[in-house]
């Protein structure tokens, strides 16, 4: 695997959307190719080498590249969108739309992400040191269509928002969540394992959410139904079981209703 | 004024019965001329098509509904994201729901130069015109709703005919409106109460009239009226499996009805999105096509036209004046709805939809659609529309053309499609080997369409006399063989001339042209009833006043024209 190691030189005075910073956009590419490549800066088209230096040359395909990008991200769009393989490694806290729309390959952030990380994201795995911030794993703004597949993992916190229509694919938060957990999700799993504040699973029809801390405020839509022992991330706990969103729609599967399940260690 | 000379191309023109010969096309102040003098500008048509300007019969393009559908789909402009102005283009983009620029941009690029926005409700007229008057280029008008208004239900039931005239007339005036539109009759308003009309003889709640009555009167009202236009009607029971039945049972009720125009429409009754009215079947499980029954019926049926609605395979918008079928429509597919209840005159609903190749209903309902318009045996009388944005986006007409005109193509969509045998099995697409020509596509597309709509005079051929709208398409019919090229060439006009002015030239699109909105102003004699009706209903039921209400010339419209009638005599 090659690896290609973009460095951020300039800050810019707006923001850099950056969606070739990806393996599947700088692969067969060399160093000087990939400088040429155009960035999006508001209503300008400019350089990746304007702002940045860039090492190495990438592999044959996405697959055989690593992308390294580094410095002080948080001006920078769109690291890892729309990715399907290979690998990004981002080392400095980055702004919105991390992994967003992407199919496959790895990203592992060593700093912070900004907002909408892996909106609608399909596959492959991302991995957050840091802090994630609001609508992660969310669908783009209007759309029914959230993460489908995949995983994340965000060892520090995560904002508000986070799997808003989420479908699939599981998320594991090692520190606390803000309000709105899964709303409108049909499906996917989401662990905590730190605190939750308040409204988890609104609205949503299936799905599974994992509170390993506590929860602030309850869903109202939310009813218990039993105590389960289980295993989840390496611990084994008893759970109690709540049924929701009793509000909305819910199929029924082999005659059983169902639901989207909280579940709360106890 | 400039003189253009289009020379060389290859002309259909079935106003004339031109089928691709060999023309040219000359053009001066804004018609069509027999000859112009050598100082003409001079397009170089050589292995190319040539046809007049595209007349859509139906598609919704502006307006309240069509507004709250780009309000609550922000997601739709992720499928056409928007593109920078360029040249005289305005900043434009939106995909099943597009901004008045993209509508108008695109229209061109397809060779359109005239647009029937399909469904005003009357209190928002003034928000309808004020986007048709910011839509550049394409000419349009608008049919005001009318088959679940007030007035109307009252005195259909009555049998006041003249009171239903008159307040049909001052509707007309008052709204800038084109003609006659109805939309589920009575059903929209049985919505109100929680119910439907889901056959032609279910009763509307309090108002105690039928659909039939509702049909019946407005198309003799219509007549009555001289419209260059017949009644546009989309029919009770839209969508549902079996309800080829009710579609017969409303076609019926034309029968026995004369047209009575001086604009050369010979129809009484317009059907609109034919394809969404002849299901059989009795559920989703037992869904099949009855498009060929229904086809055989308007076959027989010279009072009749319809326009097919054909769905295109995407994710799009379903938009309608039919409140209740929208929220059936949600309970189906479990999206965002959004319903409203119009005072005193309508109501309508919105919902995205996804049809999938891979459902076979969406497949079944893309057969349904080509299934018919290949059994038609009168293209004058059967058009093309996909009702846009409720079966698929305009912009796939040249797709839906492609489809049309190869048998391959549409193996190829059969093909990819995963429960292809079930699909084939329940319509009779696959059987049907027929492939439309260029000829019958522009009596699809304008030369029909036009007459429908009662401009045939003016729009839809190349006859001298008539508006210079010419539409040059990158395709050579004596060369070309791949399927794709249609769509390609269709979607992607090499020139544009409205009214004597270039719009595309070279594939580019160098002027906004000069849109008209078009108008009927229809003298009845007067009635105080009416008068006296309108002066409660404003004072008693509707938010606003009369004089919020209508829509004056110079504040809403751009280049008003208006089609003057006397139907006092």
């Amino acid at each position: 695997m090659n690896t290609v190691t973009i460095t951020i030189t300039k800050q810019p005075e707006l923001f850099i959307e950056a969606e070739c910073f990806t393996p599947d956009a700088i692969a067969g590419k060399t160093a000087e190719q990939i400088a040429e490549l155009p960035v999006h800066i508001g209503r300008t088209t400019e350089k990746v080498g304007d702002y940045f230096t860039v090492e190495g040359n990438a592999g044959e395909t996405a697959a055989d590249t690593k992308l390294v990008v580094a410095g002080d991200l948080t001006r920078v769009k769109y690291i890892g969108s729309k990715m399907s393989a290979g690998e990004v490694v981002i080392n400095g806290d980055a702004d919105m739309y991390v992994g967003a729309w992407m199919t496959g390959g790895k990203i592992t952030a060593n700093g912070s992400i900004g907002h909408f990380a892996a909106t609608s994201m399909a596959g492959g795995e991302i991995v957050v040191n840091g802090n994630a911030g609001n609508y992660l794993a969310a669908s783009y703004r209007g759309d029914w269509r959230g993460m489908s597949g995949g995983k994340i993992t965000v060892n520090g916190n995560v904002g508000s928002d986070c799997g808003t229509f989420m479908l699939g694919g599981e998320i594991i938060v090692g520190g606390n969540i803000d309000v709105h957990v899964m709303t409108h999700a049909d499906g996917g799993r989401i662990v905590i394992l730190g605190n939750a504040k308040s409204r988890l699973g609104g609205q949503a029809s299936r799905g599974e959410m994992y509170v390993f801390g506590t929860v602030d405020v309850m869903m109202p839509g939310y009813a218990y139904a039993r105590d389960e022992e289980l295993e989840v991330c390496g611990t084994k706990a008893v759970f109690a079981v709540y049924h929701g969103d009793l509000g909305e729609r819910h199929p029924t599967r082999k005659g059983e209703t169902v639901y989207a399940k909280l579940y709360l260690k106890k | 004024m400039t003189e253009i000379l289009i020379k060389n191309g290859f002309v259909f023109d079935p106003v004339q019965g031109i089928n691709g010969d060999k023309k040219d096309i000359a053009i001066k102040d804004g018609v069509i001329v027999e000859s112009v003098s050598s100082a003409a500008k001079v397009i170089d048509a050589s292995g190319m098509t040539v046809m007049a300007g595209g007349v859509d019969i139906h598609s919704h393009v502006a307006g309240a509904k069509v507004n709250v559908g780009r309000n609550f789909r922000p997601e739709d402009k992720l499928q056409a994201v928007y593109e920078p102005a360029r040249g005289v283009r305005h900043m434009a983009g939106g995909n099943s729901v597009p901004t008045v620029f993209k509508t108008a941009y695109k229209y061109a690029d397809m060779g359109y130069t005239t647009v029937m926005e399909a469904a005003m409700p009357p209190l928002y007229a003034r928000h309808t015109h004020e986007e048709m008057r910011d839509t550049p280029i394409i000419d349009q008008a608008a049919l005001p709703l009318f088959g679940n208004n007030w007035f109307i239900l009252e005195y259909l039931k009555n049998g006041e005919m003249d009171n239903a005239t008159a307040y049909i007339s001052w509707l007309l005036r008052s709204t800038k409106g084109y003609g006659i539109k109805c939309v589920n009759p009575g059903g929209t308003e049985a919505w109100a109460w929680g119910l439907n009309c889901m056959t032609i003889n279910d009763p509307v709640p309090y108002f105690e009239i039928t659909p039939k009555e509702i049909v019946a009167g407005l198309i003799a009202a219509n007549e009555a009226l001289h419209l260059p236009h017949s009644l546009h009607l989309h029919g009770n029971n839209l969508g549902n499996p079996g309800n080829y039945q009710t579609t017969l049972d409303t076609l019926k009720i034309a029968e026995g009805f004369k047209p009575n125009n001086t604009f050369g429409r010979d129809q009484v009754l317009h059907h609109t999105h034919i394809q969404f009215h002849s299901y059989g079947g009795t559920t989703w499980a037992d869904f099949e096509s009855k498009g060929a029954e229904v086809m055989d019926y308007i076959n027989k049926n010279p009072q009749l036209t319809c326009d097919i609605g054909f769905v295109t395979l995407d994710e799009t918008t379903t938009m309608t004046g039919d409140g209740p079928f929208e929220y059936h429509l949600t309970a189906l597919n479990h999206l965002k709805w959004a319903n409203t209840d119009v005072e005193v005159e309508c109501g309508s609903g919105i919902v995205p939809y996804v049809y999938s190749k891979d459902i076979y209903v969406c497949g079944v309902q893309w057969s349904i659609g080509l299934e018919m318009a290949l059994l038609a045996k009168d293209h004058m009388r059967c058009y093309l529309t996909t009702d846009h944005p409720n079966a698929g986006p305009f912009t796939r007409y040249p797709r839906v053309m492609k489809w049309l005109m190869s048998e391959k193509a549409r193996d190829e969509v059969f093909a990819s499609m995963k429960s292809e045998d079930k699909v084939r099995d329940r319509s009779t697409l696959g059987g049907i080997d027929r492939e439309l020509t260029l000829y019958e596509i522009a009596m699809m597309t304008r030369a029909g369409t036009a007459k429908a709509l009662g401009f045939g005079g003016k729009l839809g051929g190349l006859v001298p006399g008539m508006q210079a709208d010419v539409a040059v398409y990158p395709y050579n019919p004596e060369t070309e063989s791949d399927p794709e090229q249609i769509e390609w060439a269709f979607s992607n006009a090499k020139y544009l001339i409205k009214s004597g002015e270039v719009i595309i030239n070279d594939s580019e699109i160098v002027s906004n042209g000069n849109k008209q909105t078009y108008w009927v102003d229809v003298k009845t004699k007067a009635s105080t009833q009416v008068e006296h009706d309108l002066s409660e209903m404003f004072r008693k039921y509707y938010t606003v006043s009369e004089r919020n209400y209508e829509v004056e010339e110079k504040s809403f419209m751009k280049n008003p024209n208006v089609i003057a009638i006397d139907a006092t005599l």
